[in-house]
């Protein structure tokens, strides 16, 4: 009988369940995984070499391309560390735009890994499902920014532009794709406002993520895909740097919203899910958990800002920007604005580090001023990066099929990883 | 070794500044404090148990590694175009883009550490500085092993040697780069271009065509008009003087 011997398997980077352009070398033992190599930077574009040739403020829609699924977040962390590096606060109305977008970031991005990581281990309906609740979300980004992925919402000092009065709706009329009936079922939700249609969006949810966990939670396929796969133990999990729900599915109560509150979360209830095993299933339920809780806080700030009306930026021209109205008939209000999209500001010397708690966990972003225009340094600290890193680990002793369930508990996006 | 005053803001932080001041005296270390940040650099034949005492020792507890880079500071504070004239005589038009680069400085890269204790909810950075003709410093990878892959993008970008790393790969970069992309020497749009050759039938490496254009140029401006308030980052902190 011929003597079998491990061999070497190219996973990648063009395969539909390696997230991207992930390239993974797997040495293996029949089908048992001994050692995985994830080979990376196949998207990397150099943002923070670029952000350094560029005013603070230019920069901004690059973070939107880091993890290209939960952009405001990103965005938010980099604000937030500019908003130290300067010593500004933004007004609270700010505060709580930034929290009600950062939960809808985070639903959208728990939708987009709910659907892939299903697809990935054979489920394809809840794809479609995510898909749907994702549409209406995008277009809340879409009503407060104009885009529905890379929105360049965030600012330092507060958010672009204040929340719209009215919810952008559908012609009412037939077309090749959609009736008449259609066109009006989907404007059913758009007569009011922006807060108006979250709110609405806020009331259907629960039940929509009823939805999912039927399909999944005490789905017998899904248990033997996920449970006891991919085991981290607490230990290991801090020792490798893991953070968000990568963290708290090890049973670690860690969450730097509740624990380091930024923007408005010390203002709002919600809870923290945490895991016991440490596998993927129990990822799976605390992520399902954290949607309802970021549901949690969405309805309390749409309860907030509909009373309390007030400034979204602060009110200082070296930083932000005047009115349109303003450039017209002020000449100092002219002369702002030209320094500041000409020139942009030159925050004092000095080092910040500050972050967010991204979908994927911890998203901080580290700045280096010298005094000029432009970040001298600027480092990314993407929560991807050290879950990738355990790759290796997690994977050691599991078949070829638990590799893609692997990929995807770890929610793995490319943008950030490479940067 | 611990600047004048204490100027994090927080109580807690200014006790994690007492005892790192109390443990790490001794071997000549800098501390610094700014509003919410602490920052230890260390000299470098201590890093390790340095940093080993900063995860085990129980006045520390940080037993997260964060997050770990390089940085080259060759160019820091130069800027492209002087504006310190501009009040007498106008601005001048002509963009600097060379940075003068020192080759001889001992403190040209630093490897910087963002350290996280969920113990204590506390942050602390640490610095560790290089030279610039050999950059080397201790690999932390058996005190947090997430170092792994932060370290190879430390050596990649920036071309720093982590003493006692396994497995220092390139990571980020292409398969066979040259240089190292992130030094303030290296320029934006790089050495080579890659583009498919249809007669030679693969993709061949080019020099650059493009010539590089400021859009921007990069100004300092000290004149302290963002200083609003007092316990501000830049107020006292490590400038990297």
């Amino acid at each position: 009988m011929p003597e079998i011997r491990n061999y070497t398997l190219n996973f990648g980077p063009q395969h539909p369940a390696a997230h991207g352009v992930l390239r993974l070398v797997l040495e293996m033992d029949g089908e048992v995984i001994e050692r995985a190599d994830p080979h990376i930077g196949l998207l990397h574009r150099g943002t923070e070499k670029l952000a350094e040739y560029k005013p603070f403020n230019q920069s901004i829609g690059y973070m939107d391309r880091l993890d290209y699924v939960s952009m405001m977040c990103n965005e938010h962390g980099y604000v937030r560390a500019i908003e130290k590096l300067l010593g500004i606060d933004p007004p609270i109305r700010a505060h709580y735009i930034r929290t009600l977008f950062d939960e809808i970031t985070r639903v959208l991005n728990h939708l987009m890994w709910l659907g892939a990581h299903a697809l990935d281990i054979g489920a394809m309906s809840v794809f479609l499902y995510c898909f749907r609740e994702r549409e209406d979300l995008m277009d809340c980004y879409e009503a407060v920014s104009g885009a529905r992925l890379h929105a360049t919402y965030y600012r330092p000092g507060g958010v672009h532009r204040d929340l719209p009065d009215q919810m952008p709706q559908f012609p009412e009329r037939s077309s090749q794709w959609h009736s008449r009936r259609d066109m009006k079922k989907l404007n059913r939700a758009r007569g009011g406002s922006l807060l108006d249609f979250i709110a609405d969006f806020s009331q259907r949810f629960p039940a929509l993520i009823d939805e999912y966990e039927t399909l999944l939670t005490d789905n017998r396929i899904w248990k033997q895909r996920t449970v006891g796969i991919g085991v981290v133990t607490p230990e290991r999990a801090k020792a490798l740097g893991f953070t968000g729900p990568m963290l708290r599915g090890s049973g670690i109560a860690w969450d730097l919203r509740k624990k380091q509150p930024y923007a408005a979360y010390d203002q709002v209830q919600f809870d923290i899910p945490i895991g016991q095993n440490g596998d993927c299933y129990d990822r799976y339920l605390v992520r399902i958990e954290e949607m309802r809780q970021s549901n949690r806080i969405i309805q309390q700030c749409v309860e907030w800002l509909r009373h309390h009306p007030g400034p979204v930026m602060i009110d200082d021209h070296k930083i932000a920007p005047p009115t349109r109205a303003k450039v017209k008939e002020d000449m100092e209000a002219l002369i702002h604005h030209f320094k500041l999209f000409t020139e942009g500001y030159c925050p004092p010397a000095g080092e910040v580090y500050a972050a967010v708690e991204a979908p994927k966990g911890e998203f901080g972003c580290y700045i280096i001023a010298d005094g000029a225009n432009k970040p001298y340094r600027l480092k990314v600290r993407a929560p991807g990066f050290p879950h990738l890193a355990a790759m290796n680990e997690m994977a050691k002793g599991h078949m070829l099929a638990d590799v893609v369930a692997i990929i995807g508990t770890m929610d793995i996006v490319f943008g950030e990883i490479d940067r | 070794m611990i600047d004048s005053a204490l100027t994090t803001g927080d109580a807690r932080l200014d006790t994690l500044a007492l005892s790192l001041n109390k443990h790490f005296a001794q071997y000549g270390c800098a501390l610094f404090t700014a509003p919410s940040e602490v920052t230890l650099v260390v000299p470098a034949h201590h890093l390790s148990h340095i940093c080993l005492t900063l995860r085990d020792h129980q006045d520390f507890c940080f037993e997260q590694l964060i997050d770990l880079c390089g940085v080259d500071y060759a160019a820091y504070g130069q800027s492209e175009w002087e504006t310190t004239a501009a009040a007498t005589d106008g601005f001048g038009r002509a963009v600097d883009r060379d940075p003068v680069i020192d080759n001889h400085n001992s403190q040209r890269f630093a490897v910087v550490y963002h350290l996280l204790s969920l113990q204590t909810n506390r942050r602390l950075r640490v610095r560790v500085y290089a030279d610039a003709q050999q950059p080397r410093v201790t690999s932390v990878i058996d005190i947090w092993p997430v170092a792994d892959w932060f370290e190879r993008e430390a050596f990649d970008l920036f071309g720093i040697l982590f003493d006692g790393h396994p497995d220092l790969r390139r990571i980020l970069t292409d398969y066979g780069f040259i240089g190292h992309p992130f030094r303030k020497d290296f320029p934006l749009s790089g050495h080579v271009a890659m583009r498919y050759d249809p007669d030679q039938r693969r993709v061949i490496y080019e020099p650059v065509t493009i010539a590089p254009r400021v859009l921007v140029p990069r100004v300092t401006r000290d004149d302290g008009r963002y200083l609003t308030h007092p316990n501000h980052p830049a107020a006292s902190g490590d400038n990297h003087a």
